[in-house]
């Protein structure tokens, strides 16, 4: 089971800027241990945000992303109290699904 | 035709000596704008998060959460902890950084074996996590602002003081190498690094302030011992022993030179 996110909602104006924290090796599968195999490919493969049900972001991500990625992005709408929603799913088939409340 | 390739010549010149002096100021700029824009986003917080859960759980043998743990201003008491240390402990009859106390409440507290206690001090990657590490992140970011109040009360710690500081300008090893060598004197680096002078109140503030860090090059949170035991590596000392006296004088001898600075980490480094 993945480490939980660290996630963090707050209004700006008329939009929402949501900061992810998120907890993963992304092993790009080019790495060799120190017995000269080859490291197996292991990278969050698409993160969805939602809030009130609806996908505000959806990202296709590849083995070029950094080990604990940092997201951040805006989305129009959104008021304190709401929740947003974020999920990942890595090419193992592994996902985490966590929640933040818009402040 | 002469003439105007030397106007050409000399133009080029100005231009490469501009641009030499303009790459040294900009590289240092550059490498402080890379780490402000990381810093929004530290995954030090992982750490932190992954740390403070299990200072509450019921941990080793006897199930003691580390709650019980006394960091020198009661049992269980996280906050601003850290710029208190490290201290002489009565209990221990020993003078102790952090992560010599949490070992110390590891082993005398929760039962743990002290060779299980110490098995991972530095992590590295998912398949062998270091616990240390991450109640080391959360405890020291429970002092995040606070001033740095090491306090030289007790004959031990004095004793320690003038053991690090002794340690930090030995020489030794193939390269003839103390610590002060590189951080002795200002503007000296190491390829890009600049490195910080120790001797200096700022330097060693800045310094001390800023580990544990979480290392992108890593993509891991270092603690304080992890800094002195990778630069005894770089100086081809022998290794140096987790919670060992050697790291706890060191580690004395730059916390308190640090005093009256507040403590801004788990930070974030390249």
């Amino acid at each position: 089971m993945a480490d939980p996110m660290k996630i963090r909602a707050n209004v700006v104006g008329d939009s929402t800027e949501v900061k992810v924290l998120m907890n993963h090796e992304m092993e790009t599968g080019q790495r060799k241990d120190a017995q000269g195999k080859t490291v197996p490919a292991w990278f969050i493969q698409n993160v969805t945000a939602t809030w009130n049900g609806k996908t505000v972001l959806n990202a296709q991500w590849g083995p070029a992303v950094s080990k604990n990625p940092f997201l951040a992005f805006k989305f129009k709408g959104g008021a304190k109290g709401e929740k947003v929603q974020i999920v990942w799913v890595d090419n193992r088939g592994d996902k985490r699904t966590d929640e933040a409340t818009i402040a | 035709m002469a003439l105007q390739s030397g106007r050409v010549a000399v133009a080029a010149l100005v231009v490469a000596a501009a641009g030499v002096a303009f790459g040294q100021g900009s590289t240092v700029d550059e490498i402080a704008k890379y780490r402000e824009a990381l810093q929004d986003g530290n995954p030090a917080e992982l750490w932190e998060a992954r740390g403070e859960e299990m200072w509450t759980a019921p941990r080793g043998p006897r199930k003691v959460a580390f709650t019980q743990c006394d960091l020198g201003l009661g049992p269980g008491v996280v906050k601003g902890a850290y710029a208190h240390l490290p201290r002489y402990f009565k209990d221990a009859d020993r003078v102790q950084d952090l992560e010599s106390r949490l070992v110390w409440c590891m082993v005398n507290q929760q039962g743990v074996a002290p060779a299980d206690a110490t098995k991972v001090t530095f992590g590295d990657g998912a398949a062998r996590r270091s616990d240390l590490e991450a109640l080391t992140a959360y405890v020291t970011g429970q002092s995040r602002g606070v001033k740095m109040d090491v306090a030289l009360d007790h004959p031990k710690t004095r004793e320690m003081y003038a053991m690090g500081e002794k340690m930090f300008y030995y020489r030794g090893g193939t390269h003839d190498f103390s610590c002060a060598t590189c951080h002795g004197a200002d503007a000296l680096r190491i390829r890009l690094q600049d490195l910080p002078n120790l001797t200096t109140l700022e330097g060693a503030q800045k310094a001390y302030t800023t580990w544990p860090a979480y290392r992108v090059s890593q993509g891991e949170l270092r603690t304080f011992e992890w800094r002195l035991y990778d630069c005894f590596r770089q100086q081809r000392f022998p290794e140096l022993a987790y919670d060992s006296d050697t790291a706890i004088a060191l580690t004395t001898f730059l916390a308190r030179n640090a005093n009256g600075a507040a403590f801004a980490g788990p930070a974030i480094k390249r």
